[in-house]
This record gives C-alpha cells, sequence and structure tokens, in this order.
C-alpha cells in the first residue's frame, strides 16, 4: 500500500541516524506520506482517539499504582487516600476511571463502523481480528481494574464472574480455584488481579501495534468501500488525517473532560463506595456499563437446553457472543463492503445496533421484572369458618400407589360430610388428612401486581382470619407475563441470528445498488485539480 | 558407499530420525516443566489449604438463631432450627422440588452418619451466582432468599422457586461433641 518511501533526511544528523536505524523514515512513512483515502468520514476518526485513550490510562494508571495497595484490607482506603490527600490524585484517579469508560464509548463506535462499512472483509480480516483480540483484553483489563477498588461492587462483581467458570463441566471448581487463588476471592486475588491489571495495557499496546501493522499493509477501508485505486484516490495522512483526528479528538477531549470535571462518578455504582465485605451481598450485583449487555445475554437464560443447564447456557451464550466476532469476515457473504450500496442489510444494521442499545438496557435491570402481563397475580383462598375438623391418617401400600391412597381418602371423607379437606404427606407411604364438615364456606379473593406482592396479601388474609380457619386452600393464577429474561432472549437471538444467519444468507440474496458514476466512472483528473 | 546412502535415503529409521523425536520429545517435557510451576503458582497456597477447617460452639446459638461462620474465606449458615421450620421442611420433602433431596439427606454429616434436624449447616452462596441469602421472615417458603436474582430457598435450603438451579450446598461437616461441629 505505502509503496517505496519518499523519505529525504535533510541534515547530517538525520542522515547518520537514517543509515543505522531508520525510525525516522519508519514514523514518516506510517503517520506523514502514509496514503489515506480521500473520502473518508469522522467515523474514522476514533482509531487516533482510542490510542490517546490507551496512552492516558497506562500513564495514568502509572501514576495510581504509585499510590496502591493490593491488599484486601487496605485497598479500599488507599484509593480514598488517593482521592483526597495524594496531590492531585483526585485529578489522575477520575481520569483513569472515566478514561476506561471513555476508552470503551470510542471503542463500540469503531466497532460498529466497522461493521457498518464492511472493513472485516477481504483483504481486512487480520486486521478485524487482531482487533477483536484488542477489544477481549480491553474486557479482561477493565474488569480486573474495577476488582482494585476493593468496593462492594468490585467484590461481588469478582465473585460472580469467577463463579461463572465454575458453571464449566468437570474443570469448572479447578479453575475457578486456580484463578482465584483460594476458595473464594480474597488477598491472593487482589494481588494478582493488580499484577495483571498492570501487565494486560502493555499486551494490548502490542497487539495495537500489529493492528496499525496490518492496517497500514491493507490500507484503510473508506465509506463507499471500493478500494483506492490510484494515487489519485488518496491524500497523505499529514497534513489530511493528522488534523482531522486533531479536531475530532480535541471535540473527545472536551467530553472526556466534563465527565472527569464535573460528574466524575456519574458512570460508576455507588455501592462501590462501599468497602467490599464478603458477608453482605449488595442488593443487585451489575457490571460498569459497557459490559451490561453481556451480562444481559449472560442472564437471558431462564431454562435448561436439553443437557446444558441454564447457568452454562448463559456462560456460553456470553463467550459466543464475542466470539463469533472472530468468524464474521468468514460469516457475512456478501461482496458488497459497505452498507451504504446494501439497503436492506442496512436496516438489519440498525435493528442490530438497537438490539445492542436495549440489551444493555436488560443488563441493568433486575431479571425478573414484569414488562408487561395481560392480568394481575389473582389468588382466591377458600376456607371453613366455625365446622368440626377431623383428622385421620393415610398409609398407602407403596409409594407409587399414594396418589391412588390419598384420592381415596378424601372421597372417603367428602362421602361422610367434609366440607373442605386436605392431605399432607409426611413420608413416602404416609400422611395425614384432614377434613372440616359443618361451619360455613367463606371465600376472598386477592390481587397483586408480582407474584412477591400477592404472596404478601395471602398471608395478610391468612393472619386476618386467623384461628378461625383451620386450613386454607389457594387458588393461585399467573398471567402470561414477559419479564426483562424473556426479552433478553428475543434480543439475544437477534444478536446471533445477525451474524449466523442474516449475514450469511442477505449476503447471497440481496440486490445491491447501483455504483455511482463518481465511483464507476474514472473522474480522477477533476479530483486531482481539486486538491 | 552408494549402496550405503541409498539405503539410508529409503530406510524407514536413521540415527538422524531418532535424533530429531529424542531432542524434541526432551525439548517438549523440558517447556511442560517449565511452564507448570508459572501455573501450578496460581493455585491455593499452603496456608490458604491450611486454614480449610473451621470448629463451631453450637451451644451459644438458641433455637431460632443462625450464626454466619466463614469456612475457607466463604461465609457458611450454622441454622438452630425451630421445630416448625423442621416440620415444615419435613413436610416439603415430598413437594415438587427443582433438585429433588429430603430434609434428612441434607443433613448427613460428612462421614456418612445422619445429623440432628435442629441442625442445618449451609453454604452461605446461591448456587446461581454465588451472591450470599438472606434469612427473610417473609420469604415464601420461609428459609433464605437471595437478593440478587430473586431464588427462594426453603427451610431445608432447598430451591423452590428462580434461577438457582440447586438447593443451597451443605458444608461438609461432622459432630465432634453434642454441642460442637467441626466445618471441612
Amino acid at each position: 500500500m505505502s509503496g517505496p518511501s519518499t523519505y529525504e533526511p535533510q541534515s547530517g544528523i538525520t542522515r547518520w541516524l537514517d543509515r543505522r536505524l531508520p525510525i525516522i523514515r519508519l514514523a514518516h512513512d506510517s503517520f506523514v506520506a502514509y496514503p489515506t483515502p480521500r473520502n473518508l468520514n469522522y467515523w474514522w476518526t476514533f482509531g487516533a482517539m482510542l490510542s490517546l485513550c490507551l496512552i492516558v490510562q497506562i500513564v495514568t494508571g502509572i501514576v495510581l499504582a504509585m499510590h496502591y495497595v493490593p491488599h484486601i484490607n487496605m485497598a479500599f482506603a488507599s484509593v480514598q487516600r488517593l482521592e483526597r490527600d495524594v496531590p492531585f490524585g483526585w485529578l489522575i484517579q477520575n481520569i483513569h476511571a472515566v478514561g476506561a469508560s471513555m476508552f470503551f464509548l470510542a471503542v463500540y463506535i469503531h466497532m460498529f463502523r466497522g461493521l457498518y462499512y464492511g472493513s472485516y472483509k477481504a483483504p481486512r480480516e487480520l486486521l478485524w481480528i487482531l482487533g477483536c483480540v484488542i477489544y477481549l483484553l480491553m474486557v479482561a483489563t477493565g474488569f480486573l481494574g474495577y476488582t482494585l477498588p476493593w468496593g462492594q461492587m468490585s467484590f461481588w462483581g469478582a465473585t460472580v464472574i469467577t463463579n461463572l467458570l465454575g458453571a464449566l463441566p468437570l474443570v469448572g471448581e479447578s479453575i475457578k480455584n486456580w484463578l482465584s487463588g483460594g476458595f473464594s476471592i480474597d488477598q491472593p486475588t487482589i494481588n494478582r488481579f493488580f499484577s495483571l491489571h498492570y501487565l494486560l495495557p502493555f499486551v494490548i499496546a502490542g497487539v495495537v501495534a500489529l493492528h496499525v501493522w496490518a492496517l497500514h499493509e491493507t490500507g484503510q477501508n473508506n465509506p463507499v468501500g471500493v478500494e483506492v485505486k490510484s494515487k489519485a484516490d488518496t491524500v497523505p495522512f499529514t497534513p489530511h488525517a493528522t488534523i482531522k483526528d486533531l479536531f475530532a479528538t480535541t471535540l473527545f477531549v472536551i467530553l472526556f473532560a466534563v465527565f472527569v470535571f464535573y460528574m466524575p462518578d456519574a458512570l460508576g455504582h455507588a455501592d462501590n463506595f462501599i468497602p467490599a465485605d464478603p458477608l453482605k451481598t449488595p442488593p443487585e450485583i451489575v457490571p460498569e456499563w459497557y459490559l451490561l449487555p453481556f451480562y444481559a445475554i449472560l442472564r437471558a437464560f431462564d431454562f435448561n437446553i436439553g443437557p446444558i443447564d441454564s447457568k452454562l447456557a448463559g456462560v456460553l451464550a456470553m463467550f459466543a457472543s464475542i466470539g463469533v466476532l472472530f468468524i464474521l469476515p468468514w460469516l457475512d457473504t456478501s461482496r458488497v463492503r459497505s452498507m451504504r450500496y446494501r439497503p436492506i442489510a442496512r436496516q438489519f444494521f440498525v435493528i442490530f445496533a438497537v438490539v445492542c442499545f436495549v440489551l444493555g438496557w436488560c443488563g441493568g435491570q433486575n431479571p425478573g421484572n414484569i414488562l408487561f402481563k395481560v392480568a394481575p397475580f389473582e389468588a382466591t383462598l377458600n376456607w371453613i369458618d366455625g365446622g368440626q375438623v377431623t383428622e385421620r391418617s393415610i398409609q398407602a401400600s407403596s409409594a407409587g400407589q399414594w396418589q391412588e391412597a390419598a384420592d381415596a381418602a378424601r372421597e372417603e371423607a367428602r362421602a361422610q360430610g367434609a366440607a373442605m379437606t386436605a392431605v399432607i404427606r409426611t413420608g413416602a407411604t404416609t400422611g395425614t388428612i384432614r377434613a372440616v364438615t359443618g361451619g360455613s364456606a367463606q371465600t376472598r379473593s386477592v390481587h397483586g401486581d408480582t407474584a412477591d406482592l400477592l404472596e404478601e396479601h395471602i398471608t395478610e388474609v391468612k393472619e386476618e382470619v386467623g384461628q378461625a380457619a383451620p386450613f386454607f386452600s389457594i387458588e393461585r393464577s399467573s398471567p402470561a407475563r414477559f419479564t426483562v429474561t424473556n426479552l433478553s432472549l428475543l434480543l439475544t437471538i437477534y444478536y446471533f441470528a445477525f451474524f449466523l444467519l442474516i449475514l450469511p444468507i442477505l449476503g447471497l440474496r440481496e440486490r445491491p445498488e447501483r455504483v455511482p458514476d463518481t465511483i464507476a466512472k474514472p473522474v480522477t483528473g477533476e479530483a486531482q485539480g481539486a486538491s | 558407499m552408494a549402496e550405503a546412502a541409498q539405503s539410508a535415503h529409503e530406510g524407514d529409521t536413521t540415527r538422524r530420525d531418532f535424533i530429531y523425536i529424542a531432542g524434541a520429545s526432551v525439548g517438549a517435557v523440558g517447556v511442560a516443566a517449565t511452564i507448570w510451576p508459572f501455573i501450578d503458582q496460581m493455585n491455593p497456597a499452603a496456608d490458604t489449604r491450611a486454614m480449610s477447617t473451621t470448629e463451631v460452639d453450637l451451644a451459644a446459638i438458641s433455637e431460632g438463631q443462625q450464626i454466619k461462620v466463614m469456612w475457607q474465606g466463604k461465609p457458611v449458615f450454622v441454622r438452630h432450627r425451630t421445630p416448625a421450620e423442621i416440620a415444615s421442611a419435613q413436610r416439603d420433602d415430598f413437594a415438587t422440588l427443582k433438585d429433588p433431596q429430603t430434609d434428612a439427606e441434607r443433613l448427613v454429616q460428612e462421614n456418612g452418619e445422619a445429623g440432628q434436624p435442629a441442625w442445618l449447616i449451609l453454604q452461605a452462596s446461591c448456587t446461581h451466582l454465588g451472591c450470599v441469602p438472606t434469612f427473610v421472615e417473609g420469604s415464601s417458603f420461609g428459609g433464605w432468599f437471595c437478593p440478587c436474582h430473586g431464588s427462594d430457598y426453603d427451610t431445608s435450603g432447598r430451591i423452590r422457586r428462580g434461577p438457582a438451579p440447586k438447593n443451597l450446598h451443605v458444608a461438609p461437616y461432622v459432630f465432634t461433641g453434642p454441642t460442637a461441629i467441626r466445618i471441612g
């Protein structure tokens, strides 16, 4: 892509250096003369912001490590000390914490850009996969870092995530203990998490170098998705891309600064300002906002799928949701890169983006929350007021015949004039039957918005009636309802269908739009004049 | 000479093949032996494993009371059940259960001997995602309730409603005296 180097050392010193270590030549070829498509839009400026984020996180992180103490009894206090006592600690700590969110904000936009404009297609498959590796490392680093302040959310987030691995069959428990260095999240865990949190950003930096290398080998994609054909389709990186990136990055930094200076804790969770307590679970455990969509996928399954129980299904789906990105280049069969020319794919893409946002919303909700229901939860309580209670034991000849024996006893009691009966099984073949004769039959209906509220109302009625009733017969009816978990499952299905069904099939069936004349016909002569 | 070279060329095994295979094998064993300490160092250390048992004096826990003790860094419920709780737990032995177990099975000690109905020793971690359930009187089954995702356990710690797949795990324990147990 870059072609032969155009760098010419101007001074004696640079000529001397160039013959021994052509580092200036490398920088010149990569960031000055490097040809960049002239039609790039602002969605192509996020790479620069991401580089900035990585540098900011590494620099602030190194400073934080000078004051942070990775100890279960001191970690929380050491972060508080950083915020309060260390000169400018408040600034550096906030930049690091907000920086994590800004990093993910930028990376998500960068990824959606790649998805929309088909930047993962040949010959950029490896470029895309390296990006996925960077993202995976970012998720790991973000999770490890969130554990370090040792607040309630840190501790319980780490507990929930390490328990996920415990869901794996056979080896799960061993892997869990291996990862946490004990039988629970404790001192060995915080120590190793700190070590790895310090290491991974440098691994990320290494993979970023490969990512940029691969990018400079294949050249950038562009909004029309048609490869640049000649030098006339490109402009040198400096000043064109440099200035554009600088402008966009400035806007990004302003947003960054707004968070750092005006609402540094807005993106975090209030519970993380409570020191970690292994004996007290916070009312809800949620990850940081940038992992919420995956958390929703994790919790989307509340039923077993054959031999896979619901917990393992959630874990597998969550890992698969990132894993599927790695094979995306071979799933999308369309030869047209940019969705600008794929009218149907574009609509599915918009739905996909909305699905990701709504999954994020679901991840932050209590999974049992009911979104719609056709009717309230209802129960009818029946009891006999002031009757004669008789009690008798039931003996079945075998456990298999229990039901018959119970039914027979019930029939018999009814034949003797019992108004209500209650059978209690006390053993495999034994039980008692209580029957009420006489008295007056009473009935009461209660209803509530949730199953728990309904149970509360039932308890209230029972307490109100008290000893007047020997026992109650309760008929509960639960309405058809749609919960956050059900919604998460639907969205999860779309998420996977988009990659595994829609893109492969649509690519073969869809009729792309006509390539515009400006691309199909040679107009480079005019363009050259314009530049 | 030419004959010898030809036989070496066509022969199935030569000294050189042997050296390649032997060299590669020694190399592979060496790499594995070098990597293993770096992997194994992350496993629970000797001091962590040494703290693997906890002694509890039951005399101080009155009926209807529950204490949380730490065992292997994890909380364990030691519950002194009331007759009503025991009755309710035993009554539900034949109810519809997600993870069927009788109350008596859940009281069995580590050495296989039957436990005492009054004492229920449970690992205080929800089998869904490891939160600590709370003992709520208003729980629909009179037992434990997990505040994270709403799993509801009965007075025997069996899962009755909610996302958890299993009953609360029984902590391995033995009675070391009439009013003392050892966990682990």
